[in-house]
């Protein structure tokens, strides 16, 4: 009796969230979708006809889809990997006993506070600027040649910005679920003999699994959407070398003002991402358990 | 920690440590730097030591007033969290304590809502806010960081509901305590610093958001990423001002983030943590 | 209210201070933030004074996000704004679209015929002016006379291109840091297609023939585009890829250029003792052109004030306008900041002015390029679009977009040339064909 009545408590509680991203998902992917199939183009509101499929094979056949879902690939996987191994030496370093401590955790999280389009503005122009750069000075120091990230490593130098931005995420996941590890056993495997390298991989990183796997799930959904950082940078370029999915959409939505194009290409990306995330489930859902 | 660290070990790691912080924190520390250079100094090489020229500051001020994007970020940020906690705590504590065979998958599903492009549904949302008389207002934009963040609040909040043991509501309710009871004066206490994580967590989040709170506002409603809109990329090169700009558009939330810190760390655990 | 109160009692907004006053029309002026803008914000007391019951709200946005954020709103007839900075590449589409009010009676002493024919036949649909000009610019060398006589090479008034190479490669000297000659290089359609698009119409390429086929594979865009390559990889500075309009003009204020060709407002910043430290060495030329084509690359820009159909406040839109384009705001600035700084390219009265020509070295060949700019035909072959440096189709953007970064990426040397505009030309008719231009 108990039971159901909190069963049915439980489902009026769930309710409101549930029905609000319900509706927040319907109506714009219901009108998405119903875009998707339509000529629609902003700049000639006129001319508005049924498209059929046509809208997804073009976007499919675009010249960068192919080089934009590598791309998107590369771009996740290389923070995601940048990320949670720098989280794990900087959360293992920021745990140490040390002199400062409390600033030293905090210059390290600050990053995550800053926009993305700031974080963006300070990268290029002041950082990895090949002509006023604090790269370029460094190389010019040691009397080399400046190195032209955007044109030489575009992609890469992506990279670098947004794992820039989202290594304290994964540093203060990372942290907490340090401080947790049991001291004792550690004391005990250190006794028995086990050096530095194998307490870390017999102890710590088990221990780290089910947060290293948060980290992954979390940043996975945000770094999937990542345009805004491009967009400031390399505009997708040179050529497509850091156009990724995302940034294709912006392209079609925000230039071709193409609102059954964008809308095609949205929908494609959802159900892409859906699939990473099914596959990322089945891949490291179960440490979640 | 029990064992003794000798002394040189730990001004080994505090050196290591520190050059790591400093090397993270170097270009927001040059930004500022920089915001205190006049414009000439900023794009003539590297340097370390600016003249502490407040005149960039002074400009951006006299050409965009500050403190009404910044009430206006204040408003949203605050807004949006409250409201998706609202809405999220009872959904996570239902989730986390009864539940059924698909809160797995409506979990996965809510997560998965984030995934839409925001630039594919832009013109769709567009309509709805002139539709709604929705631009441009403060209201508006809560709304839609509120669902933007939604997912995340429900799935943080699930994850310390979750850790809360069974045992301790089961002996409360056989001391007789009441639904009510119950949520006040046992779940709360223990679940306080995962909400308190939750909300700075997505504070930071909407703070930082700089699409759709462009896109929807023009005069009213237009936050600091529309501030910073207004210093990005002028014709011709005014690094310094845009320094300026951008120190203050993330001086709050990074003041924020900083008196925080210590419960933002303890409370980040996203159930990660047995 | 107790809200709007409150945001007034913490920021002291003259605004807000304003508009408590009964029976007022509150404009809001979506604008760039460049700096002839950001000037004409700071001197709109003038204009509230003028007229007590118009207030002022600005919308400062930076180029690109300011174009996305006022198509869209004008595309949904948003009507969120009363007043749009819009340029010389919108203002016959929107209008065509009937998007944009007529500007018909701006006024007696508004003299609609001081502005300059170029500026006033781009921003004209059938003879209608749909947007009044606040400063205009066609593209011109700027070089430096003292590197220049170094190097032993004179720049004629009106160079071809091969001068142009020639002085280049005298005035390079890369161990001291001077290249001789610096372009864009930084994908987009207002950025290296601007520049790409005008040069090749001085080459005497077309961007598509009289049924809308692309043309990238002829003969004069390989030359256009091989000799650009040319001159950047031998002559250029490092990293030109990534190089803009901003990038270009602090190298050159750095003394890092031997030459620029550029948009002719940066005349009067590269000109200016307080931000160049070659301000005193600075010569200008005409837009260069091929041995045998009659064609000064036609680029013409003029970011100008229009009021969206979609406004309820048209009336007090309109007088705005006016204000700002008119005579006498230009003498105010001249006024204030002096006449260096009053905003080019738009009235011919400007460049009558005797105290304008003294303190603007630039004024002669910045009207020079302006009155050889032709936007209605700017290929010496048959083309069936308008515009100088694009093409003024709604698809534009998009395409001129996707062919930068084609080029831009043989800058950097990922591909060559012969590759770059092969998938520019696929690119474009894929577009093209999908448009229904190609039939």
């Amino acid at each position: 009796m108990a039971t159901r009545q909190t069963a049915g408590l439980a489902r009026l509680m769930r309710a409101p969230a549930i029905i609000l991203l319900l509706i927040w998902m319907i109506i714009p992917l219901g009108m998405t979708l119903y875009y998707s199939f339509l000529n629609y183009n902003l700049l000639n509101p006129g001319m508005t006809s049924w498209a059929g499929w046509f809208n997804y094979q073009y976007f499919y056949t675009d010249p960068a889809f192919w080089e934009s879902i590598w791309n998107t690939l590369v771009l996740v996987l290389g923070v995601l990997a940048i990320t949670v191994c720098g989280g794990i030496g900087i959360a293992i370093l920021i745990d140490k006993p040390i002199f400062g401590q409390g600033i030293v955790r905090i210059l390290v999280i600050s990053p995550f506070f800053v926009m993305p389009p700031v974080a963006a503005l300070i990268w290029k122009n002041m950082i990895m600027h090949p002509s006023y750069g604090v790269f370029a000075d460094i190389a010019k120091f040691f009397g080399m040649q400046p190195v032209d990230w955007f044109a030489q490593f575009p992609l890469f130098s992506i990279i670098m910005i947004v794992a820039w931005q989202w290594l304290p995420f994964a540093t203060l996941i990372l942290l907490t679920a340090l401080q947790s590890l049991d001291g004792e056993q550690m004391e005990a495997a250190e006794m028995d003999g086990a050096g530095p390298v194998s307490r870390f991989i017999y102890l710590t990183l088990p221990h780290m699994a089910r947060a290293i796997t948060v980290v992954i799930l979390i940043q996975t959904i945000f770094l999937l959407g990542i345009y805004a950082e491009i967009l400031v940078t390399t505009n997708g370029g040179p050529g497509y070398a850091s156009t990724n999915l995302t940034f294709l959409i912006y392209r079609a939505a925000r230039l071709n003002f193409d609102i059954g194009g964008a809308a095609a290409g949205g929908i494609i990306a959802v159900v892409l991402a859906n699939i990473v995330a099914i596959f990322l489930m089945r891949a490291v859902g179960k440490n979640l358990d | 920690m029990a064992r003794a660290v000798s002394r040189n070990t730990k001004i080994g790691w505090t050196i290591a440590a520190w050059f790591v912080a400093l090397l993270i924190f170097f270009p927001i520390l040059y930004t500022i730097i920089t915001s205190l250079k006049t414009e000439q100094e900023a794009i003539s090489g590297f340097n370390l030591i600016p003249s502490f020229s407040l005149s960039s500051y002074e400009t951006v001020q006299s050409q965009n007033n500050y403190w009404r994007p910044f009430t206006n970020s204040v408003v949203i940020s605050v807004g949006s969290t409250v409201l998706a906690l609202i809405v999220a705590i009872p959904a996570a504590w239902a989730m986390a304590f009864s539940p059924t065979k698909r809160t797995k998958d409506i979990l996965m599903w809510m997560l998965s809502t984030k995934m839409m492009p925001a630039v594919a549904v832009l013109v769709p949302i567009y309509l709805i806010f002139l539709k709604t008389g929705l631009m441009d207002t403060r209201i508006g934009l809560v709304i839609i960081l509120m669902l933007m963040n939604l997912p995340i609040v429900v799935w943080m909040l699930y994850t310390y509901f979750r850790e809360i043991p069974g045992e301790i509501l089961e002996a409360a309710r056989m001391d007789g305590a009441s639904l009510r009871d119950e949520i006040l004066y046992v779940l709360t206490p223990m679940a306080i610093p995962g909400i308190a994580s939750t909300l700075l967590l997505n504070i930071i989040l909407a703070w930082n958001e700089a699409f759709w709170t462009i896109q929807l506002t023009t005069t009213n409603a237009a936050p600091l990423s529309a501030f910073i809109a207004s210093f990005s990329s002028p014709q011709g090169l005014f690094w310094a001002k845009l320094s300026a700009a951008s120190t203050m558009a993330i001086a709050p939330i990074l003041i924020l983030g900083w008196f925080s810190q210590k419960q933002l760390v303890r409370g980040l655990t996203f159930g990660a943590v047995k | 209210m107790s809200l709007k109160r409150m945001i007034c009692a913490t920021t002291a907004l003259t605004i807000c201070a304003a508009a408590a006053q009964a029976q007022e029309t509150t404009i809001t002026i979506a604008t760039v933030n460049n700096g002839d803008m950001i000037r004409m914000q700071s001197m709109t007391d003038a204009f509230t004074e003028a007229h007590p019951d118009i207030a002022l709200e600005w919308v400062t946005l930076e180029e690109n996000i300011l174009r996305e954020r006022v198509t869209t709103d004008i595309a949904t007839q948003g009507g969120q704004y009363d007043v749009l900075t819009i340029g010389t590449y919108e203002v016959p589409i929107w209008a065509k679209q009937q998007w944009l009010v007529p500007l018909e009676d701006m006024g007696d002493d508004y003299d609609v015929d001081d502005l300059l024919p170029a500026v006033r036949d781009a921003l004209s649909v059938d003879g209608t002016l749909y947007a009044a000009p606040f400063y205009g610019e066609s593209a011109m060398v700027m070089y430096r006379t003292d590197l220049a006589e170094a190097a032993g090479v004179t720049i004629p008034d009106s160079p071809t291109w091969t001068d142009i190479k020639a002085a280049a490669e005298a005035m390079t000297d890369k161990d001291n840091e001077v290249y001789g000659i610096c372009l864009r290089g930084k994908p987009g359609w207002g950025e290296n297609m601007a520049f790409l698009t005008a040069m090749a119409n001085s080459y005497g390429a077309r961007w598509f023939d009289m049924d809308w086929n692309p043309q990238f594979e002829s003969e004069e865009w390989k030359a256009a585009l091989t000799d650009y390559l040319d001159l950047m990889t031998n002559y250029g500075p490092p990293g030109a890829s990534s190089n803009g309009f901003n990038e270009n003009l602090s190298l050159f204020q750095q003394g890092k250029c031997g030459m620029w060709i550029d948009a002719t407002v940066a005349a009067s910043f590269v000109t200016d003792p307080e931000n160049s430290t070659v301000a005193d060495q600075v010569g200008f030329a005409q837009f260069p052109n091929k041995e045998g084509v009659d064609n000064h690359g036609n680029w013409l820009w003029a970011w100008s004030l229009a009021i969206p159909a979609s406004s309820q406040k048209q009336d007090a839109a309109k007088d705005f306008i006016a204000w700002a384009t008119s005579k006498g705001y230009t003498e105010l600035v001249a006024e204030k900041d002096g006449w260096r700084a009053a905003p080019p390219g738009t009235r011919t009265s400007l460049y009558e002015n005797a105290d304008y020509q003294a303190e603007a070295p630039f004024a002669e060949m910045t009207l020079t390029s302006m009155q050889a700019a032709n936007t209605q035909k700017s290929s010496v072959q048959d083309i069936p679009y308008t515009g100088g440096q694009f093409v003024a189709i709604p698809e534009f953007q998009g395409i001129g977009t996707a062919v930068g970064q084609q080029f831009s990426a043989a800058l950097a040397g990922q591909s060559s040339a012969e590759d770059a505009l092969a998938a520019a030309q696929s690119n474009v008719t894929r577009e093209m064909t999908r448009a229904g231009y190609i039939k």
